[in-house]
């Protein structure tokens, strides 16, 4: 609940700073908030706490995810500065948006009744309609931004209705009294139908096949940083959103639903896995390369609903690996395509040569993807196996071991064009953020492969 | 001294080679490589004063992981094959010169550790990890230093990196599920487990697909013929000298004591995967008309011969096997050496364009004559020694397994000296040969004296492998 306050304070506090002038200063006092208040998040990790009714729960669940969504949105806004120097007049505006998605992302995996669910999602949502069509002149922007706020005002319309048949059903929106009520044997079908549309409606916002047409299109037309900020910060926090939806419905114990549900979560990523990998081979451009390569991730994310009472550690870690190579990538990508019209393959050429840090950095981040060794991604994999084998779906993990196999085809065509192609021009100055970011994450990524326990125990 | 130091040398050497600047890295790695071979032989003197040689440690709770080496003969053996060839390899490559030279032997020292901890590594998961770390390395000498067109080096590349990452992701499925049995991923307990022989199956061959890629065995050795070529000579020894024993020894450690039912009861059609490959290769190595090209494929027969070998679960088949690989990996790092030799004066691989250089060179035909009868199991040779037990054991299991395995000798000879009378005999080229330098004497020498001295007295090498597979082949017995 504290951390809430504080995020809407420094969002408040972002936007004054417009009227006081302090635009020069306003990335590092925003980074020292963002520390201040993860610190305020982390000092509640044990101290469970309900408020408002039920409203916001805080949990160990709550407390270690927003932590996670804290961290990516201080390096979402560290890089900030550098991608809008073209408007200053506007940095504070993005970082107040920014702060604000932050706010509704916290209170998404804190909800404690589906109406602050719901609100979660619509803060959430709304900042990244403003974000995808922030580049105003460009026309590919504003097309984002529109088909964003189509498709993603129809999946909250769709969310809406699945919450009215659950109220109808169990004549509560209190997450606690529908834990209870949903383990009796007598359910109303309204109750599993509202379930599978709010599924629906999540699995629009993680874009999971079959509900992932928006995702390329968005994902290439937006302003680069906001694509960052799609594939890794949003695609996490709905996941966990989802996830800590369905375990508090008992989704698995319930006899009615449970085998229907086993069978649609396989479909589900074994689909997302598949389509994902096989359109990014295709792709040219990179953010629409890793757009499909975060759908196929999504894929892999999904399968721990598989073992939905105790996978929330292997989630979490997953999660955490996934967004922090994303973030490296980007932090790369953003570089090298500054002050290019497009983000095609090409850009990359020769940057092995031009800039052998910022090469190491997305080699690194891409081997962390494909699941090499060493670095999180791998863990992040192999537990995640190890789960889903443990609970007897041997198929889904040999279909998730193909697609692994899969995804290294186009991941390696990146780093092929750093390292076998000649370099297009000369070398372009790096700001010091775009290396600070990509090499901080890249340390996280690794040190958290090498002492995996350290977030996998988190959550039991 | 401890296990980890020699892991923990060789990566810091990767890091001082790298900050050492192009200049010196070439000597700095060549000094932590000889820094490491020291270690081993300590770990090899401790050994011997019956220390047990390991160090376990909890690493991950959940799932049960542990950071676990341990080294008993047969892995001691392998640790002094890799810490061997490693300096003789830096130390061959000093007449070349490379560009951005720091990273390039950075990545050889690195390739070293990985493949080191391979060896040692006691965990079914660490194992995995240095199996596929040793892949990054060697995938990035080949791209950025190997030969040819970027294109067609860049299609090799990538083809052996995706066929040789499927085959280990299907062997660390076989890791999970087996963990579901054990509880952890200790070989002391993976190594105990009894599972039926369905399972033994399954398991037997991911881990099969993962080994026989690597090794490579036929069919699935598509990959290697083109990446030698393509890989700079560094690179191909590394790979043909080292690494491919990587996958030797893991059937060694890992298969067959794992899943020994599949391994007897299949074990017809394994010998013959690798008898196979013992005729394809001499086959396809006749008509080679590039020289490294031939040697890799004189390559594919001979491990194809030691996969048969290992496949015969016989103590005589281990021990012929385990022979062979260190003889096999001398020997074929000094061919790959002798290639290099004359792609620096004549700058081709192409045989037909050599030929007349015995006129000019006393010295260098010796010792290409020397290895070309090595590679042939000429007796008084360590690959005689190798190569008559592995077919020895073929015998037991079936004669005609030893008569079509045995060819590799007949043909083997037919293609080598083959090759040797085009490229060394003829009449005198026109184009000047200047005889070997001291640098690539000594590192040819060294290798026939290995070659020769334990060809000569294998006794130590015996003693220290035997007790190992005897432990083995108990393992691999235990459903008797």
């Amino acid at each position: 609940m504290n951390t809430l306050i504080a995020i809407t304070g420094l969002g408040v506090l972002c936007l004054l700073f417009e009227i006081l002038n302090f635009r020069k200063a306003i990335v590092p006092i925003t980074i020292i908030g963002l520390l201040a208040v993860l610190a305020l998040t982390v000092s509640e990790f044990n101290s469970p706490m309900s408020y408002y009714n039920n409203m916001i729960v805080v949990s160990k669940y709550s407390t270690s995810f927003s932590s996670l969504f804290i961290v990516l949105t201080i390096f979402l806004v560290a890089l900030s500065h550098d991608f809008y120097e073209d408007h200053p007049t506007k940095i504070s505006d993005f970082i107040a948006i920014k702060i604000f998605m932050l706010a509704g992302a916290v209170a998404m995996v804190s909800f404690g009744n589906l109406a602050m669910f719901f609100l979660g999602i619509e803060i959430l949502s709304i900042s990244l309609y403003v974000l995808a069509a922030s580049n105003r002149v460009n026309i590919k922007s504003n097309e984002a931004g529109m088909k964003y706020f189509l498709m993603g005002s129809f999946a909250s319309g769709i969310i809406l209705f699945g919450i009215c048949l659950i109220y109808g059903a169990m004549g509560s929106f209190d997450m606690a009294e529908i834990t209870d009520w949903s383990r009796s044997a007598e359910l109303p079908i309204w109750f599993p139908i509202g379930i599978a549309l709010v599924t629906i409606g999540m699995l629009f916002k993680i874009a999971a096949v079959p509900f992932h047409f928006w995702a390329p299109d968005v994902y290439e037309g937006s302003p680069a940083l906001t694509t960052a900020t799609m594939s890794t910060l949003v695609k996490v926090v709905a996941v966990a959103t989802l996830y800590k939806l369905l375990s508090a419905m008992n989704i698995d114990t319930n006899p009615y639903i449970s085998a229907a549900f086993i069978n649609v979560v396989i479909v589900i990523s074994i689909a997302s896995m598949t389509v994902g990998n096989i359109m990014a081979l295709k792709q040219n451009n990179v953010k629409r390369m890793l757009a499909f390569s975060g759908i196929s991730h999504a894929g892999f994310m999904l399968m721990t609903l598989l073992t939905i009472s105790n996978s929330a550690g292997s989630l979490l870690y997953y999660a955490s690996a996934y967004s922090l190579s994303g973030i490296a990538a980007f932090a790369v990508i953003l570089y090298v395509c500054k002050n290019k019209d497009n983000e095609d393959i090409e850009n990359f050429n020769g940057l092995g040569k031009n800039n052998p840090l910022m090469a190491v950095v997305l080699t690194a981040s891409l081997l962390s993807m494909a699941g090499i060794p060493i670095f999180a991604g791998f863990f992040a994999k192999m537990v995640l196996f190890n789960q889903v084998i443990e609970a007897g779906y041997l198929v889904i993990v040999i279909a998730a071991v193909i697609n692994s196999i899969i995804s290294v085809g186009y991941y390696f065509k990146l780093i092929l064009a750093m390292y076998n192609k000649e370099p297009n021009e000369a070398v372009a100055k790096t700001p010091f953020v775009f290396y600070a970011v990509a090499v901080v994450a890249i340390v996280l990524n690794i040190v958290l492969g090498l002492f995996p326990s350290a977030v996998l125990d988190l959550l039991g | 001294m401890d296990v980890t130091t020699l892991l923990i040398i060789l990566l810091v050497g990767a890091l001082a080679t790298y900050f050492s600047g192009d200049k010196w890295a070439p000597k700095v790695a060549l000094l932590f490589g000889l820094t490491a071979f020291a270690g081993s032989i300590c770990l090899l003197s401790q050994y011997n004063l019956g220390n047990d040689i390991n160090n376990i440690s909890l690493w991950i709770s959940k799932p049960r992981i542990y950071f676990a080496l341990h080294a008993d003969g047969l892995a001691l053996t392998m640790l002094l094959l890799t810490t061997a060839l490693t300096p003789i390899i830096i130390y061959s490559s000093f007449g070349n010169t490379y560009k951005n030279a720091k990273a390039f032997y950075a990545l050889i020292l690195f390739m070293t550790f990985a493949m080191t901890g391979t060896f040692l590594a006691a965990d079914g998961i660490l194992y995995y990890i240095f199996w596929e770390l040793s892949l990054i390395p060697i995938y990035f000498i080949a791209l950025i230093w190997g030969n040819g067109d970027a294109e067609e080096r860049k299609k090799a590349v990538v083809k052996f990196f995706i066929y040789t990452l499927a085959g280990s992701l299907f062997m660390l499925v076989a890791f999970v599920y087996l963990y579901q049995k054990t509880g952890n991923f200790l070989i002391s307990d993976l190594s105990h487990t009894n599972l039926s022989s369905t399972e033994q199956f399954w398991i037997f061959l991911a881990f099969f697909l993962a080994y026989a890629i690597k090794i490579p065995l036929i069919p699935f050795h598509t990959w290697q013929a083109e990446v030698y070529q393509k890989a700079p000579t560094v690179g191909t020894m590394l790979l043909s000298g080292i690494m491919l024993k990587m996958g030797l020894y893991s059937v060694i450690r890992w298969q067959l004591p794992i899943a020994p039912l599949a391994a007897k009861e299949f074990m017809n059609v394994f010998i013959g995967l690798g008898i196979a490959g013992v005729i394809y290769g001499s086959i396809v190595a006749l008509r080679q008309k590039d020289l490294k090209k031939l040697l890799a494929y004189s390559s594919l027969a001979h491990v194809g011969l030691i996969a048969a070998g290992a496949y015969t679960l016989t103590i005589d088949g281990l021990r012929g096997a385990v022979l062979q690989m260190i003889a096999h990996g001398f020997v074929v790092v000094g061919l790959f050496f002798v290639a290099e030799i004359i792609f620096r004066r004549y700058e081709t691989r192409a045989i037909a364009e050599m030929g007349g250089i015995r006129e000019q060179t006393p010295k260098f035909t010796s010792m290409f004559m020397i290895l070309v009868l090595a590679s042939v199991a000429l007796p008084s040779t360590f690959n005689f020694v190798g190569e008559f037990t592995v077919l020895y054991s073929l015998s037991q299991v079936n004669i005609w397994f030893a008569i079509l395995g045995g060819t590799t000798i007949i043909l083997g000879a037919y293609y080598m000296l083959k090759m040797f009378q085009y490229v060394m005999l003829g009449e005198t080229n026109t184009k000047v040969f200047a005889d070997v330098t001291f640098n690539e004497g000594l590192t040819l020498v060294i290798i026939i004296a290995v070659l020769f001295f334990f060809g000569m007295y294998p006794k130590p090498i015996i003693d220290l492998i035997t007790p190992s597979l005897e432990n083995i082949l108990t393992q691999v017995n235990r459903f008797n």
